[in-house]
Order: structure tokens, then C-alpha cells, then sequence
């Protein structure tokens, strides 16, 4: 069972919701990524999603780009994400991390280091570097069957997004393929776009669970702890990625940490409030 | 041959091609897929879509030859297949039609598209105005510099034109946000790709429409050459669509060469060029799997060439397909080697070539010299230079394109104002 699942299994029992934040690796420093992490689960993070910086994001939004534009400026690739998740596991053995990003990146660390089939050096580096679960953007299932069963045979989890346009019959051949937990994408745009529609999102999470065995969680346009705390009325978890870079950046590199818990540290009482509710 | 019948059912050329979507635009890929298996072969689209070639376009395009160049250069006959001549000047507008015309069929009002060059925004720009569809394209910030009479000629149309910030401000970023705006607008959006890249349907759809070029070719170049055809055909490979367009229906003919001419900018060798099939490596880019110019992290990349238009670090997924199996030969032109192509059809043969289309030549005339006289090769001038002429007289040092208006100046008979006087005009 991977750490993810029993992590989310874990949270399930008690009735709580899982808080997932999202960061960019080496944002808005290169080195302080696993500082930054350890900060958050400290204030309540659950799951951490760590960003792979690319160069050609097409589905985020202009915060998040902006982010990985500066990672790569900084030197930050695919070799050196996964030196930071192998950092961050020295000091913590327990907390999921879950690496997204996009397919060009992991393809060329196979092309690069593995001898074999797709996926096969990336799967067993991050593997071997603690991480949990891979979330590639622009891979639906139809063109990821290799990298599922190198997935799989590793032990780890493939998240997938859902979308308020994904079909019922996309939401079964999801739900055959994800492990972990899916993402529900809350909003038709980009990373960081448009305003949440919570009502919509309250109607979409019951669909999606007649499709989905795994958790759910709902990430694109939460902001705040009112957004947090309705969208965990309905999902098993939340995702919170462009709020915490926008607050993160510009920060002296001493502020980073703290700006980051202070924020979780909202969102998670505002979760753990349904609970008590 | 087998392979003039790919893609299979999901896209795939080989191991290229596919589609690496999101997915929130897994929807409008399945719909748009939907749409065009329906009307693929449907007589009535068909037919609409060949009158409005015929009609609008003003196809066939002529093959002419170039005596004149052919007898200086003293090897292989060279034959050119008149793109330029169709309406808005290049072969783009052949694409567009057709992906327009599906547009209304599946109801969607508004249109999006990338350009880089600005021909394929201006054929895009040219149909919505004529279908009366909403129409915003995006263009990376410095293409919008360096094609500014296309982005003027695109307002006249009615279109939007959104200059892109991100990344290299070149096409895969005006692509990118292209993407970003379907994604959020798919319920009332139709997004025209321009090349046979993108994710399928697109590199075949593209192909679709295009391959009217090379079915033409077939018809004509027999009366040329007492009922053969020609020995290569050559044409420059950006993304690859005027190449896909003429390539396809020749592919069974094994005894033609088909050489793509990709953009060698500062050669090969510099770091400074768009050849992605002869320097890139297989990944994954907007939305398909081809050969792209990349780092050693994966990372997508700036390129270089002195045409707009070729100035992207992919290549549709079937030119990687038959790159891979050899039945298209891929070669580099640099940017010198393209003007003086550029100014030699100019000068000998009276035609201002697009700078993309100028690769080609500068191929052809190099190839032709190892060729007979009683060989012949065909050229794909896939676009007029008109928009390219600001570039040639930037390059070569010519002030007459900057108009007064361009200058801040009084244009002759309107009254100066205080601000031209104050930027010390001196017409």
C-alpha cells in the first residue's frame, strides 16, 4: 500500500480532509525547497505536490509559469528535483510527495539515464528518492499505459485530473487507471484562473465518486480558507498551488517558510472546522 | 506503400504523433475528432470544400517553370508550385477553410488561433471575416514585431490580435496560449491549428486539407514532364504543413525524392537554428510526440531562423515518422543561404518568395547543380514575401520601409501636430 493511500486512508477514519499544497520546485529560491516543505507539513500539509519546472506549461496559468520560469532560470531540471525530495526524506519519512509536471522532462530523464522502455529511469530514481506519486499534465491514459506498469511495479501512484468536462464514460477509464487519489481540475481554465464555483464543484464531486474509487481532490481556484472549507465539504482533499507562489514571491528568503505556514496553517484550521461543524 | 495510410485510430505515426492532452481539453480533442470522422469523407463537405478552394482560393495553383534558373544553374529542371498565388498569398488558407468550415458545422462562433509568420492569422483572420466568426489570434511579441503588415492586414480583418509575452515571445508560446484559451472557452471555441502538429486530429486533419498541393502536383507535373513526375520534391519543413500538403500524395511513388528543408539560421552547428528532425530528439510538445529541440533536462529550447514562420523547435509527427523510416530526406538551409534565394528568384524569375518558401529554393538550386538537365525537381513556393520585405530591407541595411507614419511623421498633406514636431521629424 503506498504512502499516499495510507496516508489519505488515515485521515478518512478520523473524518478529517487532507490539505495538499502545491509548490514549485526551487521557487522562489533553488535551495530551499525542502525547507519549505518541512515547513508546511508542520502546519498541517498532508501531501505535498512538488512541481517539476517546465519550460512550455500550456495548462497553467501565468503564476505558476512565471515560478518554473525562475526554477529553470535557476538551474532547476528533473536531477535536481528529485535531489530535493531525497533531502526532504531525511528528515521526514512519513509525508507523501507527489511530483507534477509535464511528460517532456520525464521522457528526457529516460532518454538520458535509462536503458529501457518509458518511464523505466525516472520510475526507479524517484523511486529511490521518496517519491509517492507522479502527476503528468499533458498524459491521459490512453498514451501512458508503459509508464502505469512502471508506475505500478515501483509502487507508486499515478494521479490523474478530472475536468467539469470530462465524461462519464473519461471518468471510468480514469478511475480504472488512478491510483492515489484524482484531481479534480474545479474550474474550465488554466492554473490560478477564474473564480470557484463552489456550488458546481459540491454538484461535480458526487459524480465524479460514482466513477472513482480513489479520493478526491479539488484543486484550481481555491484561495483562501472560505474556499478551502466549502470545497472539503465535498472532497476528501484540497489542492492549493498559485495562492501559495503569489504569496511566496518576493519573500526574503527568511520570510518563505513562515509566509507559507501562516497561510496553511488558515486553510487547515478551516478543514479541520468541517470536522467539528 | 502502408504508411500513406497512417495514422492509426489513435494518432499515432509510429512511435510520433498521438495526443498529450490535459485533461481539460480531452473533451474538445474528442468532439473535435467526432466532428471530423463525420465529415472526413462526407460528399456534401467535400464538395463544399473543393468550390471554395476553386471559388475562393483560386486553386489549382499553377506549376511554372523556372527556365531561366534551371539553364544558369546548369543541372536538374526546377519547377515551382505556385502557393503563393492563392488567396492571402499562401498555402495556409487551404487549411483553414476547411477547419472553418468544420468550426460551423460544430456550432462554435468564436475562433482561435497561433501564428507565427502571421500567414496562417491572416488566412484564419480572412475566413472568419467571410463566415462572419469571431476571431482572436495569438502571436508571440516579437513575431508581432517582425510581421507587423500581417498584424495590420489581421486588424483589417476584424481579428483580435493578442501579442504573447511568455517564453521566447515566438510561436510555441503563441501556441501555448492559444491552448490555455481553449481550455478555459471550449463550449463556444474552435481552435485552428495551422501545421500538422498539435494533438490528434490535427497533424492529420492538417494534412487532410493540405495534400490538395500535392494532389495537383500529381495531375500537372505530367504535362511537363511527358508523363512523369518529378525526381524530388522539396519544400521547407517548420512545422511542416506546406511540406505534409505536398509530400502525402507521394508518398507511394517511391522513385520521388521528398527532401524537407529545415531552417539551419545560423547553422546547424550554432545553436542557433529551428532544426528539430536533424538536432532535436523525440518528446513531447504540444500534444504530440515528435522531434523537438530540447536541453539536457527536457526543456523545450529557443530557436532561431530568419523566417518567422520556420521559427519553431517541433515538427509534425509524420515528418519525424518518415524521417525515421527514410522516405523523406530532411536538410538544412541557413539564413544566408535562404535570402540569397530570396533575392535570386527575385531578380531572375521576377517572384518575391516568402522567406520560409526561400529555404526550399536555396535547397533546390543546390541540388539541382548534382542533378541532368533532364531531371527535374519541384519546389513547394509555399507564400509570397510581401511580409518578409521589412525583414529583407531591415537585413539589408534599405530605409524605405520605414513610412512616415512609422516615423511619427506627417504623411504628406495632413496638418503636423505638436508631438511630430517635437520628434524632430525631418521629411
Amino acid at each position: 500500500m503506498s504512502r499516499i493511500q495510507t496516508t489519505l486512508d488515515a485521515l478518512k477514519a478520523k473524518g478529517r480532509k487532507a490539505l495538499i499544497p502545491y509548490v514549485t520546485a526551487g521557487f522562489p529560491y533553488p535551495d530551499i525547497t525542502p525547507a519549505l516543505m518541512h515547513a508546511m507539513v508542520a502546519a498541517g500539509a498532508d501531501v505535498i505536490e512538488l512541481g517539476v519546472p517546465f519550460s512550455d506549461p500550456s495548462a497553467d496559468g501565468p503564476v505558476i509559469q512565471a515560478a518554473g520560469d525562475r526554477a529553470l532560470a535557476a538551474g532547476i531540471g528533473l536531477v535536481q528535483v528529485l535531489a530535493m525530495v531525497r533531502e526532504f526524506r531525511q528528515r521526514d519519512a512519513h509525508t507523501p510527495v507527489v511530483l507534477m509536471g509535464y511528460a517532456n522532462p520525464v521522457e528526457c530523464y529516460d532518454l538520458r539515464h535509462g536503458t529501457g522502455s518509458t518511464g523505466s529511469a525516472f520510475v526507479r530514481d524517484a523511486a529511490a528518492a521518496g517519491v509517492d506519486g507522479v502527476l503528468i499534465v499533458d498524459y491521459p491514459p490512453e498514451e501512458c499505459q508503459d509508464f502505469a506498469a512502471a508506475l505500478r511495479a515501483a509502487s507508486m501512484d499515478l494521479i490523474f485530473l478530472l475536468a467539469p468536462t470530462s465524461t462519464p464514460s473519461r471518468m471510468d477509464e480514469v478511475g480504472r487507471l488512478a491510483t492515489g487519489y484524482v484531481y479534480y481540475v474545479s474550474l474550465k481554465g488554466v492554473t490560478g484562473s477564474g473564480a470557484l464555483d463552489v456550488a458546481a464543484v459540491q454538484q461535480a464531486v458526487p459524480r465524479i465518486r460514482a466513477h472513482v474509487t480513489v479520493p478526491v481532490g479539488v484543486g484550481f481556484g481555491i484561495r483562501d480558507a472560505a474556499s478551502a472549507q466549502a470545497v472539503g465539504q465535498v472532497a476528501d482533499a484540497v489542492v492549493i498551488g498559485s495562492k501559495i507562489i503569489q504569496l511566496i514571491d518576493g519573500q526574503p528568503r527568511d520570510q518563505v517558510a513562515p509566509t507559507a505556514a501562516a497561510f496553511l496553517r488558515e486553510i487547515r484550521a478551516a478543514l479541520d472546522a468541517i470536522q467539528a461543524a | 506503400m502502408s504508411n500513406a495510410s497512417l495514422p492509426d485510430a489513435r494518432g499515432h505515426f509510429g512511435r510520433y504523433g498521438g495526443a498529450f492532452i490535459s485533461e481539460t481539453l480531452t473533451y474538445a480533442i474528442q468532439e473535435l475528432t467526432e466532428a471530423y470522422a463525420r465529415y472526413q469523407h462526407d460528399p456534401e463537405f467535400l464538395a463544399e470544400f473543393e468550390d471554395e478552394l476553386a471559388h475562393y482560393v483560386g486553386r489549382p495553383s499553377p506549376i511554372y517553370h523556372a527556365a531561366r534558373t534551371s539553364r544558369e544553374i546548369g543541372g536538374a529542371q526546377i519547377y515551382l508550385k505556385r502557393e503563393d498565388l492563392n488567396h492571402t498569398g499562401a498555402h495556409k488558407i487551404n487549411n483553414v477553410i476547411g477547419q472553418a468550415m468544420l468550426a460551423k458545422r460544430m456550432g462554435k462562433p468564436r475562433i482561435i488561433a497561433e501564428t507565427g509568420a502571421g500567414q496562417h492569422g491572416v488566412a484564419t483572420a480572412t475566413i472568419c471575416a467571410r463566415y462572419g466568426l469571431e476571431c482572436i489570434v495569438y502571436m508571440g511579441s516579437e513575431d508581432v514585431k517582425r510581421q507587423s503588415p500581417n498584424v495590420y492586414r489581421m486588424n483589417l480583418l476584424g481579428a483580435t490580435v493578442v501579442p504573447v509575452e511568455s517564453g521566447s515571445k515566438t510561436l510555441k508560446d503563441a501556441l501555448n496560449e492559444a491552448m490555455r484559451d481553449w481550455v478555459a472557452n471550449v463550449d463556444n471555441t474552435f481552435y485552428i491549428i495551422g501545421t500538422v502538429a498539435g494533438p490528434h486530429p490535427y497533424p492529420m486533419m492538417v494534412r487532410d486539407f493540405q495534400s490538395v498541393i500535392g494532389q495537383e502536383c500529381l495531375v500537372q507535373m505530367p504535362e511537363f514532364l511527358q508523363g512523369g513526375q518529378p525526381d524530388a520534391v522539396v519544400a521547407c519543413v517548420g512545422g511542416g504543413s506546406n511540406a505534409m500538403g505536398i509530400f502525402h500524395p507521394y508518398i507511394p511513388h517511391e522513385k520521388t525524392r521528398l527532401i524537407g528543408v529545415e531552417a539551419a539560421g545560423q547553422g546547424l552547428d550554432s545553436g542557433k537554428h529551428a532544426a528539430s528532425i536533424q538536432r532535436g530528439e523525440p518528446g513531447v510538445l504540444h500534444g504530440n510526440r515528435t522531434y523537438v529541440l530540447q536541453d539536457e533536462n527536457g526543456q523545450i529550447t529557443e530557436t532561431h531562423s530568419v523566417s518567422a514562420g520556420l521559427d519553431y523547435p517541433g515538427v509534425g509527427p509524420e515528418h519525424a515518422y518518415l524521417a525515421d523510416i527514410g522516405r523523406a530526406e530532411y536538410v538544412g538551409i541557413t539564413d544566408d543561404e535562404a535570402l540569397a534565394a530570396f533575392h535570386h528568384l527575385c531578380r531572375h524569375e521576377g517572384i518575391i518568395p516568402a522567406l520560409e518558401s526561400s529555404h526550399a529554393m536555396a535547397h533546390a538550386m543546390k541540388l539541382a547543380k548534382t542533378m541532368r538537365p533532364d531531371q527535374s525537381i519541384l519546389v513547394n513556393l509555399s507564400g509570397r514575401g510581401d511580409k518578409d520585405i521589412g525583414t529583407v530591407a531591415d537585413l539589408s541595411g534599405a530605409d524605405f520601409y520605414e513610412r512616415p507614419s512609422m516615423r511619427g511623421l506627417v504623411l504628406k498633406g495632413a496638418k503636423p501636430t505638436a508631438s511630430d514636431a517635437s520628434q524632430g521629424g525631418a521629411a
